[in-house]
């Protein structure tokens, strides 16, 4: 028997979604030689209780992961916790509220 | 340990999960590989003893159920499988240390499958033992393995009615039908008590140490216990061992099962270990072609 080609295998990333209007959620993975295969693997493994809307089948190396999240210049004003007030805001009541004494004379005690 | 390991260590052990890609101890690997992979074994090989059933199921819809359980075995089989090839073993190798006795699979799946007793008291106990196993996986530091057991344990669940039902259709039968459950129950309850394995302490067992299991083995048994000593007492139906019972602090006492027997029973000794590993032997050889042609595809 000659030699069948050499076998190309894929590994596809299954994201799932659940109902209509949810997020796709990485499901698990499966190596299939076509996009074929793969598609009859996923309705096999994912859907056949009708468990999912709808899947993706995503060429492992098609996935572009960005996984270096390194800070050099210091972005925490894009976030919530990069600020704190608390201090500024007690400062800034005391000033008034001086302020507001001395234009009235109005005792501070 | 070096350094980095103590790092990884201690991140899994605070909750920390890791992904196919991250960087991971050598040791972590293997334990993930060793365990994992004897978990696809299981699934793969659990099959046998209710394949022989399907042909003989006494209805329809049984055979229907019973057929739909194995296909979703299997799959959990291809989904763990997937899972130990992206650690760094082929499947190919992962069924050749199978086949060949190297690597091991769970006990209940070395025993004989007698009666259709037997088949509702293995999809009922045996996988209710099991879905007590695997949900302590969801939380499994290693995250891809978590992921698909959100799906295994979804079909578990069915596989528990099912047997269920089974159990209770004969329950409800004939007095030949709940002779044939008690007798069933009588076989499966030492190896269904083996099944968690001994009372390591869980600080003891590397498995939990890497946060691979989430509980030790003894807590497992015990929420097996809890969990369905008094569904299996509300049918009338009698537990082999006269020293089980819940103290008032709701421990479980029962009689120490027969480690030996496990240990001999997994290492390849159990009474249908050498047929059902030449019976998967077999299949391999026969469908190589069909891997051969789908691959190439």
């Amino acid at each position: 028997m000659p030699a069948l080609p050499a076998p190309e295998r894929m590994i596809y990333e299954v994201f799932r979604q659940e109902k209509k209007g949810q997020p796709f959620q990485h499901a698990g993975s499966l190596i299939a030689p076509d996009a074929a295969f793969a598609e009859a693997w996923a309705r096999e493994q994912y859907g056949r209780r009708g468990e999912s809307a709808a899947l993706w089948l995503v060429p492992r190396d098609a996935v572009h992961e960005v996984v270096d999240w390194a800070d050099e210049f210091d972005l925490k004003y894009r976030r919530v916790d990069g600020y704190s007030i608390k201090a500024r805001l007690l400062e800034a009541r005391q000033r008034a509220s001086d302020n507001y004494s001395e234009e009235t004379g109005a005792s501070a005690a | 340990m070096d350094a980095r390991s103590e790092e990884f260590l201690a991140y899994i052990q605070s909750g920390g999960q890791v992904e196919a890609g991250d960087w991971m101890p050598d040791e972590y690997r293997q334990k993930l590989v060793k365990f994992i992979e004897m978990h696809g074994n299981s699934e793969l090989m659990g099959v046998l003893p209710e394949r022989e059933w399907i042909l003989k199921a006494p209805t329809l819809q049984r055979k229907l159920a019973l057929t739909a359980k194995v296909q979703d075995e299997v799959g959990h089989a291809q989904l763990i499988y997937r899972v130990v090839e992206d650690l760094g073993k082929p499947r190919d190798a992962c069924l050749a240390d199978l086949v060949s006795g190297k690597a091991k699979f769970h006990n209940v799946f070395h025993y004989p499958t007698l009666s259709w007793g037997d088949v509702g008291v293995i999809a009922w106990l045996v996988d209710a033992a099991a879905i007590i196993s695997q949900k302590a996986l969801l939380k499994c530091s290693y995250a891809p393995y978590a992921r698909i057991m959100k799906k295994i344990c979804w079909e578990e669940s069915f596989h528990i009615l099912h047997g269920r039902d089974v159990v209770l259709a004969m329950m409800t039968g004939t007095d030949a039908q709940r002779e044939l459950v008690q007798e069933a129950l009588t076989r499966w309850w030492p190896p269904l008590m083996q099944f968690h394995g001994n009372p390591i302490p869980r600080d003891e067992d590397p498995m939990y140490v890497w946060r691979i299991k989430s509980q030790g083995n003894e807590e497992a048994r015990q929420q097996f216990l809890d969990g369905y000593v008094s569904q299996i007492w509300e049918l009338g139906l009698t537990v082999p061992d006269r020293a089980l019972r819940r103290r008032d602090d709701g421990v479980w006492e029962y009689t120490e099962p027969d480690w030996d027997e496990l240990k001999s029973v997994v290492t390849g000794h159990g009474p249908r270990s050498q047929e059902r590993l030449a019976f998967r032997r077999r299949l391999l050889d026969q469908e190589e072609w069909v891997r051969e042609a789908v691959l190439a595809a």
